[in-house]
């Protein structure tokens, strides 16, 4: 009996092909990705719009380590990306200044170890009131702590540089692999390093045993402590290392765009990688990176199409705390699932059904807030998309609104009543 | 003495406007735990709404209309947005508010435009009161004054003397017996919801022109709202009133105050022209309400009057 139950136990693990497949194969696919991207010779814009997507992909990842991992909601961590950024700068400074030996012979390719430091420091120092609490209570505390942090920024004009900031120059030190540093090819290979490096760390501290404790006081503290653990102690040491990650972000920030302002501390950045991680779904390892790189695209393409970008990002959020809190990365392995399981009883018709109903629906409210801020501008600016001529006064462009939500809800309903036909 | 009665009263509309914005939040936090992150936009649309009624009619109309449109449309996110949410948990909730925060604040700046409106004291009351060590004190503040004290009289009469009230302060710690005695709590916590959301519509009715009506208003006033909740505690006005009343004076007088680091800590030899010894009380004034909420949630998490930890 004890021996069949054994046997069980031992057919649960994943086996040698899947743990390769889980857990090797998705960098390997990284690698080939990041090395390959250089070979379609991206222009300026696409280059700087990688290296945004870079610096945000780990900065997103190391919010997660917080909100779905374990469980703490952060209003600040763009305080221990702006700290990191901060102290990379001023490393870079000293570096300019060569006088001293240390900064002398330090390789300005590195400096992100510094701002992992420096974010590491900051949570140290940071997390230790903080974590003594979880839930409501941590995401008001650390609030409060972005907004003092914040203020502070603006205060203390040597070391944050008042409202210009603090700049550097990169291009200088020791070089590291023939890179100058100069061009945005070499910053490429920096970014490029660094993502890599920082995803791989972030991952492999998942696979740690703190890292599976910090789930397991996120799902359940009191059990924690009865199994021995310190849930605050937990929490804790997780904040350390997602300052730490957070501050690597900001040094590969720092590198990238050599300035530094105190609103990089503020609410507003926290944000947004809040956005970035939930939007792309907190459940899933990869979810921070899909979100990063949608929002990092919408915030400089979406941005030069639509002054209403924001709107469009509050909808999307929104929509997802609602409708698929697993996020984007919910949906496409959602989507994977059912075809892997071949679509059975029309799941895949109803999605498809489903979908066509948002985007219907949602057309009607491009239209809408497109004729709105042209009007709201006042500067008798017309939108006119596909050569039609939509006005405010125009009958035609409210027809069109009605029209497409009315098809849109329609066929959402169709999807809906097909669903319940079925349950 | 001057700057002291000045600094007074000042701080005093200041902590009653905190007041009438942070009450609904307090119920609507104690009662449903959703710590509504958009609280702040309903304020700032009270303001907009009343400007643009203004536009149309005149100023009295406005001081009625605009918080009830404000509680209308807060009654409408509770009921097919929040409800929704609300299987997901606190989170989600708050994630809601605060996605929704975001949404209003575009909307706001597509409808009414990215500079500040021209939301302005109505004539009638747009004169020096009366006149204090010769300085002229405007008429329009005492009237806030009154507004905020009938709005606080009004509030504590329907909770404390009503049956309504009787039901609301039953649901804020008990929510299920309530529901199990066969009240509809969906509903009670709908009209809450609605009426704390028109609380802080009124706040921007009467605050929006004393302070400046700009798409930036929620941003500001959002953060130090909660501090109001948080530190006055879960569950109770009292506490939410204290908290105000304590934060008002304490910025109005940090403002006041001329004095920087150097003449506190100058005994330390800290001297004037250094970076630190140049620090202003005064320009410490916005972070104290940070300041004050750190130290509650670490000091005494339930807050100056709460009856139960967050």
């Amino acid at each position: 009996m004890s021996e069949q139950a054994m046997k069980s136990y031992d057919d649960l693990a994943p086996s040698a092909t899947d743990k390769f497949r889980q857990r090797v194969l998705p960098f390997i696919v990284m690698i080939v990705l990041l090395a390959a991207i250089p070979l379609f010779d991206p222009s300026r814009t696409m280059n700087s719009l990688i290296a945004a997507m870079g610096i945000n992909i780990v900065f997103a990842l190391s919010y997660n380590m917080l909100l779905g991992r374990a469980g703490l909601l952060s209003f600040g961590h763009a305080v221990y990306f702006g700290l990191g950024g901060y102290a990379v700068l001023h490393a870079m400074n000293a570096i300019g200044a060569g006088s001293s030996g240390f900064w002398a012979g330090f390789p300005v390719f590195m400096l992100p170890v510094i701002g992992f430091g420096a974010g590491a420091l900051a949570g140290v120092v940071i997390g230790w009131p903080s974590c003594k609490r979880s839930g409501v209570p941590f995401a008001m505390i650390s609030l409060g702590v972005a907004e003092l942090v914040a203020s502070a920024g603006y205060m203390f004009g040597s070391i944050f540089g008042g409202e210009m900031g603090v700049t550097s120059d990169r291009m200088v030190g020791p070089r590291l692999f023939g890179l100058s540093m100069g061009p945005v090819e070499d910053i490429y290979w920096f970014i490029a390093f660094w993502t890599f490096l920082g995803t791989l760390g972030i991952y492999a501290f998942t696979r740690t045993p703190l890292g599976k404790m910090s789930e397991a006081t996120r799902d359940n503290p009191e059990r924690v402590q009865f199994v021995g653990y310190n849930p605050d102690r937990v929490r804790y040491l997780v904040f350390i290392f997602a300052g730490a990650f957070a501050g690597l972000a900001g040094g590969m920030s720092a590198v990238n765009y050599e300035i530094f302002t105190p609103e990089s501390l503020s609410l507003a950045p926290s944000g947004l990688v809040l956005l970035m991680a939930y939007i792309g779904g907190i459940r899933y390892f990869t979810g921070p990176i899909m979100g990063a790189v949608l929002l990092t695209y919408m915030q400089s393409m979406l941005s030069d199409y639509s002054e209403a970008w924001l709107l469009y990002l509050g909808l999307l959020f929104i929509a997802i705390v609602m409708y698929a809190p697993g996020g984007v990365a919910g949906i496409v392995y959602g989507l994977l699932g059912i075809l892997r399981r071949g679509g059975t009883d029309g799941v895949l018709a109803r999605r498809a059904k489903q979908a066509a109903g948002v985007a219907l629906a949602f057309t009607g409210l491009v239209i809408l807030v497109e004729i709105a801020v042209r009007w709201s501008n006042g500067y008798g600016e017309v939108f006119e998309p596909f050569g039609l001529h939509l006005g405010i006064d125009t009958p035609l462009s409210w027809f069109l609104i009605a029209g497409f939500f009315a098809a849109g809800f329609g066929v959402l309903r169709m999807a809906r009543e097909i669903e319940e036909g079925h349950g | 003495m001057e700057t002291i009665v000045f600094s007074l009263l000042n701080g005093v509309i200041y902590g009653l406007l905190l007041f009438m914005l942070s009450s609904g939040l307090t119920l609507i936090f104690s009662m449903m735990g959703v710590l509504n992150f958009a609280h702040a936009s309903f304020y700032m649309l009270g303001a907009y709404f009343a400007y643009s009624i203004m536009g149309v009619t005149n100023f009295w109309i406005a001081l009625i209309l605009a918080p009830v449109l404000v509680g209308l449309v807060g009654a409408a996110v509770e009921k097919w947005g929040l409800r929704n949410v609300h299987a997901h948990g606190h989170v989600a909730e708050l994630l809601f508010t605060f996605g929704l925060a975001y949404l209003i604040d575009e909307m706001v700046k597509i409808v009414w435009g990215r500079s500040s409106v021209d939301y302005r004291v109505p004539e009638v009351l747009d004169f020096p009161l009366f006149e204090l060590f010769g300085a002229e004190y405007p008429a329009y503040r005492v009237f806030i004054l009154m507004v905020s004290v009938g709005m606080l009289v009004a509030l504590w009469f329907i909770l404390n003397r009503t049956r309504a009230g009787l039901i609301i302060r039953a649901a804020l710690t008990h929510p299920h017996m309530v529901g199990h005695l066969g009240h509809n709590v969906p509903r009670i916590f709908m009209l809450v919801f609605g009426a704390g959301c028109a609380l802080a519509g009124l706040a921007g009715v009467i605050g929006g022109n004393y302070l400046v009506t700009d798409p930036a208003m929620a941003v500001q006033m959002g953060p130090i709202v909660f501090v109001v909740v948080v530190v006055g505690g879960l569950g109770s006005l009292t506490g939410a009133f204290l908290a105000a009343m304590l934060l008002g004076l304490m910025q109005t007088f940090a403002v006041g105050v001329d004095a920087s680091f150097a003449d506190l800590f100058g005994w330390l030899g800290l001297t004037a022209t250094s970076e630190l010894g140049g620090i202003t009380i005064a320009s410490l004034a916005p972070m104290i309400p940070f300041l004050m909420l750190v130290l509650i949630l670490m000091i005494r998490p339930r807050g100056l009057m709460g009856d139960r930890e967050l």
